[in-house]
């Protein structure tokens, strides 16, 4: 057998890998342990939130797949932060699990070019160090010129329940027990790591009537540019709130060692931001209680996720801490929580296309990779995928940069500053975010999405005429003026009179007025989409804001320009310091730009290399 | 890169002793080729041997050389430095030898420039001990060494810190918004807390204003109409301060006539047209004349006759004074008093005879206090003594006052946080600090949140 590339793995960045390539034209495999878990949610029953859910944007403005799947799959969708500004605004979806799985599914039966096949893989099969193909446990051999290697969770993975560790993935699924030995023996780092789920509780036990609500938004949206709203307002389902509290806090106290966390039987690193209900209770002693979420899981399960009480407690102690919550008194507990083992890889080693720099046309994306995440998954996913086709097309990759893209922060932070937790996307992670918005995923993107080949004609075109309208509205704006004898119309709006004629462009800026006021109290009948709208008042409003980003990004770029050649010797530079020399040999970063956010490294040392590489360039 | 350097580390001629200092790989091999003595290239590191730098045989000089190998050394290279005793001739001599046996003559700094690359010190220590080196006077010298000490360092981090506080729950804020429990920062926290955090960098400001003057020394403009004592003013504070009157070389020169030290302040005299030349022009200089040097000057010594009324012109010299720091100098106190200055609501004045040194004295005092000068040995007083850092810390006041309007414009609040967020970047250039681990580890050491 001989494919163009086989991607192992269907979680989302297997999915989005796999749809890429095979819609680019590439005879494709897809590899996973179990078809029916493909795209599956082995923990929160969500899609976005903020910066996550600016990356499934993007995602979508490229040509990926999340974006329509969840606006096929909800449950829920809310826009969240909108009562701070325009960066830093996202969708979350809550999604169907089941749903979710079947439309992905679907999609990728569908798929030509696509083949999925189930198989665990043991070994990678390398050629003067380039990949030929993959080694299934059954022994087959299939051949490729491309591997993306997609593995989440399930390299070595150990389920903690405890004092009890077993091989398993999630929901008891096989786990690849020879992969990752047989990777560190090709010259790649492994790493372990952690990270955990809550349990799930028995809808009927619960007493949602003494619990806080959460309902949706009751404005129609879509995660996609593309989708048209699928669900019915009125027919979303709510969350809930509870709280834990001090009986709770003893309970978790008086058992601290019987977790596996707390009795010394977790290795790997968990993440911070992901902290199991004790690593709550013992770090933040003070406070009397902590917010629980309680999140449906589908319409086909009578499963309510319990975010925030993410767990390695033994079977019987989950039991009374659950018990113990408001509302929860007589809830039954259908799946535990658990604690889960993996292994990935130093993301360090990874090329800015995602290609190993140890073993050519190996690839790899997700939870391997050291992320965290549905939405950080699908987006190395997709980029991997794109990055491979056009490998094999002899082409550049596809390099997002950090003013363009979460998914360029991303994709930077792991291969310059590598991860020893599972990382997880943050607006603060972006110092661009103004420039990195939801509403201008496609305005950033698009275009790259349809010289790679991901875009449609159509959806190209339909793109092109929004670019369009906004430049229209933008200079109708601009050359249309009120005059002091309007004052009385702005009176109406509530905002001060004018001394001298203004702009409607000028006039927009005052925080104060939005276009929609301007364009019902002149009578305007602006015709465009509220998109457009959208996006205009956004650059007039912000304006200012938004030029100083540029200049900032302007500046990085100056940084980014300084190419870094790939021989360059670091040893022969004496006065850097030791600690960044020995970063700079194992970052080997491409650009001065890259050099200069690897932590650890000091202003100094950038300023010795960049004398260092201007002699280099003149000798 | 890595070649070996010599310099005299002391002033020539001053003190009874000369230190050359050598650093880089081969400094103990090229003294070594030099001394008379132990065989340096033998000795442990740290000690201090007695012999001669001899040259063909001919003894140079009798020396104590101490030999530091690296790393412990102030380049973090080997050092070797070498107590002359000769005086100026044969220590002079001893550089030559050493520069002709494979040393470079270092360049201005360059000792304390290779402490910075090799990691020896941070960039603000490098730019303190840089004006250490440069220092003249015992004032400067002071706020040198405070600033090695790292007061600048510890009073921005306390900034920065504040800082972080309010950056990383407002971010908290933003990624966890479904978290109730978490304190929600408002514009109404950023309205109490800006103010405050503005004052104190408007107080790095205006420290280094004062630091800056004890540095470049102040600039008096001495005037009065004709025939009020300025020439003997001029005569008398230099007169007690011969010895140490200099011409300040480059652009300055043409506009300050001398140097003046007292106590460690230095004061530049600025010239109004050849005061000190002769007495007759410098009192037929006119009201005029004395206007036109107020420019440059930060402090005015207005003088006033007190044995007579005053005239129109004096009149219009305290006009032209008031946006001045300007001391008003009561000349002719041994006469009798006829000037009435009630009224006026002068902030400084000294009566003084130019006739006797006492006098002077009074003046000096008044001239330390109205310029704080005692506060330098207070360590309430931050040093900021270079460029680098206070252009940081006025961007980041920039900001700050950009941030204060926006505010009232009603911008949301994570647009300000943008602001704020360059503010501590900003301020970090200045310690040398990275940012965006140390913002996560605060974000998710305060907060508790997450799945």
């Amino acid at each position: 057998m001989q494919y163009d590339i086989i991607v192992v793995g269907g979680g989302h960045a297997g999915c989005e890998a796999a749809l890429a390539t095979s819609r680019l034209g590439h005879k494709t495999l897809l590899l996973t342990g179990n078809i029916n878990n493909i795209a599956d949610m082995p923990c929160n029953p969500s899609i976005g939130g903020p910066a996550k859910g600016i990356l499934v944007r993007e995602i979508d403005a490229l040509g990926g797949e999340m974006g329509k799947n969840t606006d096929k799959s909800l449950l829920q969708l809310k826009m969240l932060n909108t009562k701070k500004g325009p960066a830093v605004r996202a969708l979350r979806a809550q999604a169907d699990k089941v749903t979710y799985s079947k439309n992905m599914i679907e999609t990728l039966k569908n798929q030509d070019n696509l083949t999925i096949l189930e198989g665990i893989v043991d070994d990678l099969i390398v050629e003067n160090n380039k990949i030929v193909g993959i080694k299934l446990e059954n022994g087959d051999i299939i051949n490729s010129s491309i591997v993306i290697l997609t593995t989440g969770t399930y390299l070595k993975a150990d389920v903690l329940v405890g004092d009890k560790r077993t091989s398993s993935g999630p929901h008891g699924e096989k786990t690849a027990k020879n992969l990752s030995d047989n990777l560190r023996k090709l010259g790649i780092t492994i790493q372990r790591l952690k990270t955990g789920t809550p349990p799930r509780i028995e809808k009927s036990t619960i007493d949602f009537s003494c619990l806080e609500v959460e309902p949706g938004d009751d404005v129609l949206r879509t995660f996609s540019y593309d989708s048209t709203p699928l669900y019915k307002l009125n027919e979303q389902l709510p969350c809930y709130l509870t709280y834990t509290n001090a009986k709770t806090h003893q309970l978790i106290m008086d058992n601290l060692e019987k977790s596996s966390m707390y009795g010394g039987y977790v290795t790997g690193i968990g993440p911070r931001y992901c902290p199991s209900i004790e690593d709550k209770v013992v770090k933040f002693k003070d406070k009397e209680r902590h917010q629980l979420f309680l999140e449906p899981e589908s319409i086909y399960y009578d499963d309510i996720y319990l975010q925030g009480f993410s767990t390695s407690m033994p079977h019987e102690i989950q039991e009374e801490m659950v018990h113990s919550l408001k509302g929860l008194e007589h809830a039954k507990i259908l799946k535990y929580a658990y604690a889960i083992e993996y292994d990935a890889i130093d993301p360090i080693e990874m090329k800015p296309s995602l290609e190993n720099k140890i073993i050519e046309n190996l690839f790899t994306a997700g939870q391997i990779n050291g992320t965290s995440g549905y939405e950080e998954a699908a987006a190395q996913g997709l980029i991997a995928g794109i990055n491979a086709s056009l490998k094999l097309q002899n082409k550049e990759p596809l390099i997002l940069k950090r003013n363009e893209a979460y998914l360029g922060v991303l994709i930077d932070d792991l291969v310059t500053k590598g991860t020893n937790e599972p990382y997880r996307m943050l607006t603060s992670r972006a110092e661009y975010r103004l420039l990195l918005r939801h509403d201008n995923a496609d305005i950033r993107l698009r275009e790259y999405g349809y010289v790679v080949g991901l875009i449609t004609d159509s959806v190209y075109e339909k793109f092109k005429n929004k670019l369009n309208d906004i430049e229209k509205l933008t200079n109708y704006l601009k050359s249309n003026k009120l005059t002091t004898k309007d004052n009385n119309i702005l009176e109406k709006i509530d905002t001060t009179p004018i001394l001298d004629g203004i702009t409607y462009y000028d006039l927009l800026k005052r925080p104060s007025i939005t276009l929609n006021d301007l364009n019902q109290v002149l009578e305007l009948n602006l015709p465009y989409s509220m998109e457009v709208m959208e996006q205009v008042e956004i650059s007039i409003k912000y304006e200012g804001y938004i030029k100083k980003a540029l200049r900032d990004a302007d500046r990085l770029k100056q940084l980014e320009n300084i190419k870094i050649p790939v021989d360059f010797n670091y040893d022969s530079i004496q006065n850097i310091a030791t600690e960044a020399r020995q970063k700079f040999n194992k970052i080997r970063p491409t650009t001065l730009g890259q050099a200069s956010r690897i932590s650890g490294v000091n202003p100094s040392d950038i300023a010795v290399l960049s004398l260092f590489l201007k002699r280099y360039k003149n000798d | 890169m890595n070649d070996t350097i010599a310099s005299i580390a002391t002033s020539l001629g001053v003190g009874a002793i000369s230190i050359i200092r050598v650093s880089g790989n081969e400094a103990i091999k090229i003294v070594n080729k030099l001394f008379k003595g132990h065989d340096l290239e033998n000795v442990s590191s740290h000690t201090i041997h007695y012999g001669y730098i001899v040259n063909n045989k001919e003894i140079i000089d009798e020396v104590l050389v101490s030999v530091m190998r690296s790393p412990k050394t102030y380049t973090k290279e080997d050092v070797v430095e070498i107590n002359c005793h000769g005086g100026i001739a044969s220590t002079n001599k001893v550089l030559e030898l050493l520069l002709l046996n494979g040393c470079r003559m270092a360049e201005r700094g360059e000792f304390t420039k290779r402490a910075f690359l090799n990691g020896r010190i941070d960039l603000v220590e490098a730019e303190a001990v840089s004006d250490l080196i440069n220092s003249e006077t015992d004032i400067e010298r002071r706020v040198a060494l405070q600033g090695i000490n790292g007061n600048l360092s510890k009073l921005i981090q306390e900034i920065r810190r504040d800082l972080l506080q309010l950056i990383s729950n407002i971010e908290v804020n933003i990624d966890y918004p479904e978290y109730h429990d978490i304190y929600e920062v408002t514009v109404n926290d950023l309205k109490d807390k800006i103010p405050n955090i503005k004052a104190k960098l408007e107080k790095l400001v205006k420290d280094y204003e004062d630091t800056r003057m004890l540095y470049k020394g102040i600039n008096v403009a001495i005037i009065g109409r004709p025939n009020v004592g300025k020439s003997s003013l001029l005569n008398k504070l230099l007169d007690s301060n011969k010895a140490i009157v200099t011409d300040i070389p480059g652009t300055t020169r043409d506009i300050v006539e001398g140097t003046v030290y007292l106590d460690g302040i230095k004061l530049n005299i600025i010239d109004t047209a050849g005061i000190r030349k002769t007495d007759d022009v410098v009192e037929s200089i006119g009201v005029e004349k004395s206007i036109e040097v107020l420019g440059d000057a930060n402090l005015v010594l207005l003088l006033l006759n007190n044995n007579e009324e005053l005239t129109n012109d004096d009149k219009e010299l305290i006009n032209k004074t008031c946006n001045k720091t300007t001391i008003f100098v009561i000349n002719k106190n041994d006469l009798e008093t006829k000037l009435n200055l009630d009224n006026l609501n002068l902030e400084h004045v000294v009566s003084i005879n130019t006739l006797d040194n006492q006098g002077i004295e009074v003046l000096k005092d008044k001239i330390k206090e109205v310029f704080n000068l005692d506060k330098i040995n207070n360590n309430d007083f931050t040093y900021i003594t270079n460029l680098r850092q206070i252009t940081k810390i006025k961007e980041s006041l920039n900001i700050l006052i950009e941030l204060i309007q926006e505010i009232e414009d009603g911008i949301e609040l994570d647009i300000l946080e943008m602001d704020l967020k360059e503010v501590w970047n900003t301020l970090g250039v200045i310690t040398g600090e990275s940012y965006d681990e140390e913002l996560l580890d605060d974000l998710f050491k305060n907060f508790c949140v997450g799945k």
